[in-house]
């Protein structure tokens, strides 16, 4: 296609990043702009803005403009499918062959690995997606405000002097920036959704089981799962359907169709039902956030949703019980880092145990020792039974709850955070005040159920999040659900100042 | 339950860990705040609850005992490219017999 010929899409004149991924396919397939112009654009926009915001740990340009190359002739032969084209962050956890994985960890600085994780293959040569870059995190995932990860924090990008929740903090900068249209991202304990409420996206913690985790670095491996980050239900549903699935590979992945989420989507919630826990609602919540939170379940009742209360009575156990079972996991898990086969290696040690503890002495930083330490403690002789096994007895307590609540309701709704965004700096040096940012998430992770976080409103400038949790394997119901909404609203079409 | 430096220090040993003087302190401090919180558990009645190791009803799935190489017959090289410290195909580590 020549440059006389292009239409209104094309160019630096028109917003390419305002648009959803469906009306990018759409675009691209019309040749109103090709899969290069694309990765160029939102490549000129991570350069403009990416130094104020310190969203990528790594910017993959030459990979992206090759990967569209291949991408328009796909197209240009009316092959490829809906993310053909489309260009995504991919979290700096997830194994890139060739491309750095830091996990933003000192530790894994020079990490290179030498395959592909299967999301990564999905996503990319399957799906066809172009890889902007890798996004920053928490250090090993394990942080709510980003501000743990080697590379600096990332900043807020709905106002620059606040976090923009963590662990997935890049991920959701960058797409709340419109640096990229969708990135992928991790939930352990709310890395997905929390950090989508504070920025005002939507982030989908699918199903324990659903997506692959093979080749994504591992911190707790019984609550662990891979989503997405987009602005809207849609464009999740979009790269969700190419993530999602069946691998050989990973030993919890769930050998079980996938559902069409994107045909779900349209589909009335006249008569859903949805329960309201009011262990969601007490002390702690932002008054002017449950005050969003209420309009907004307002408005799924006039959608036709039918609200009813329920109780889930062990759900203020969440914090404590997460905090004992993902450090647990943890420790073992990050005990493979030992400076002899890969990662970073202190200099002068003179013994192996020396060679150890002087690596991940200096290769780890404070929350993720503080996270070593504490699993160590409660695996250790003597504390185990108080503790880890204490722990594990109330998150089954925890799992019966919802198992209960979805005997009468198709899905439960609650506030992602308590509160909008907070200052950098503001709980660094608190990890207590820090895990209670996840105190309405956690229970998903500690029952495997998907959950995710829309935005449904404003406090002072700074969006606020609503969370819907579904019963297992249901993301098709919690995607529609979540579209329906945002047929109604635009809260979700909002954009922060300075990033229109 | 509080924590001393000194337990804290041999909690980094276990954990394998080089902690610097100057940490000891604030680690003490924070881990002892996480211990406390964690300790709401003790509140819960656990009488006859099976522990939940995860979330997942099903049993763990098997494969033939065969060798698989994801990436393929320079596997070894591949991931000793990586590593810190390699001779001959093996990794270096610092003398430990003598």
């Amino acid at each position: 296609m020549s440059a006389g010929t292009r239409g209104p899409g094309a160019g630096s004149g028109e917003a390419l990043h305002r648009l959803s991924i469906r009306q990018l396919a759409e675009g691209l397939r019309a040749r109103r702009f090709s899969s290069r112009e694309l990765a160029q654009h939102f490549l000129q926009r991570i350069e403009a803005h990416d130094k104020t915001l310190n969203s990528f740990v790594t910017v993959t340009a030459e990979r992206a403009l090759a990967q569209a190359a291949a991408a328009d002739a796909r197209l240009a032969q009316g092959a490829g499918g809906p993310l053909t084209g489309i260009p995504i962050a991919q979290k700096d956890i997830f194994c890139t062959q060739g491309v750095k994985t830091s996990c933003g960890s000192r530790m894994l600085d020079s990490f290179v690995a030498p395959y592909d994780a299967t999301i990564v293959r999905k996503l990319h040569a399957e799906a066809g997606a172009v890889m902007l870059g890798k996004c920053n995190m928490d250090e090993f995932a394990m942080g709510s405000s980003n501000e743990t990860s080697w590379y600096g924090p990332v900043r807020n990008p709905w106002d620059l002097e606040r976090v923009p929740g963590g662990s997935s903090g890049g991920s959701v900068a960058a797409v709340a920036a419109g640096l990229a249209p969708a990135a992928t991202a991790t939930d352990t304990g709310g890395s997905i959704r929390q950090p989508a409420a504070l920025t005002g996206l939507t982030g989908i913690k699918p199903t324990y089981g659903r997506v692959s985790r093979y080749g994504m670095v591992a911190f707790a491996s019984s609550l662990d799962q891979a989503g997405v980050v987009a602005h809207s239900a849609e464009d999740a549903a979009y790269v969700l359907q190419a993530m999602a699935g069946f691998d050989p590979l990973d030993s919890t992945s769930v050998d079980r169709p996938v559902d069409d989420y994107c045909a779900a989507l349209d589909r009335p919630i006249e008569g859903l039902r949805i329960g309201l826990p009011k262990e969601y609602f007490a002390a702690g919540l932002d008054p002017a956030c449950r005050a969003a939170i209420e309009t907004a379940i307002g408005q799924f009742e006039r959608l036709g949703a039918r609200i009813c209360e329920i109780r889930l009575p062990h759900a203020p156990l969440s914090v404590p019980t997460y905090y004992v079972v993902a450090p647990a996991e943890a420790s073992s898990n990050l005990a493979r880092y030992d400076g002899v086969r890969y990662g970073h290696r202190a200099d002068g040690a003179k013994t192996l145990e020396e060679l150890y503890k002087k690596s991940r002495g200096e290769g780890f930083g404070a929350e993720v020792q503080r996270r070593i330490m504490i699993g160590t403690y409660v695996l250790s002789h003597g504390y185990y039974d108080a503790y880890y096994l204490k722990a594990q007895k109330v998150r089954r307590l925890i799992y019966d709850d919802f198992k209960h609540a979805f005997e009468t309701v198709d899905l439960v709704v609650g506030p992602t955070a308590q509160n909008v965004a907070f200052k950098l700096g503001d709980k660094l040096d608190d990890p207590v005040a820090m895990y209670l940012n996840d105190i309405y998430t956690i229970a998903a992770n500690l029952a495997g159920i998907p959950a995710l976080s829309i935005p449904c409103g404003f406090v002072n400038g700074l969006p606020v999040g609503l969370q819907l949790m579904g019963n297992f394997f249901d993301e098709a119901r919690l995607l529609n659900a979540a579209h329906q909404y945002q047929l109604a609203t635009d809260w979700h079409l909002r954009r922060p100042h300075g990033f229109e | 339950m509080s924590l001393s430096p000194e337990q804290v220090q041999k909690i980094a040993h276990l954990a394998r860990l080089e902690l610097k003087p100057e940490q000891e302190g604030a680690y003490a401090r924070q881990l002892s705040d996480i211990l406390e919180m964690v300790g709401a558990l003790a509140r819960a009645d656990t009488e006859r609850i099976a522990p939940m190791a995860h979330p997942l009803d099903m049993v763990q799935r098997l494969r033939a005992d065969v060798v698989t190489d994801p990436v393929g017959a320079e596997g070894r090289a591949a991931f000793q490219a990586i590593a810190p410290a390699v001779q001959d195909g093996l990794y270096l580590v610092p003398k430990v017999i003598e």
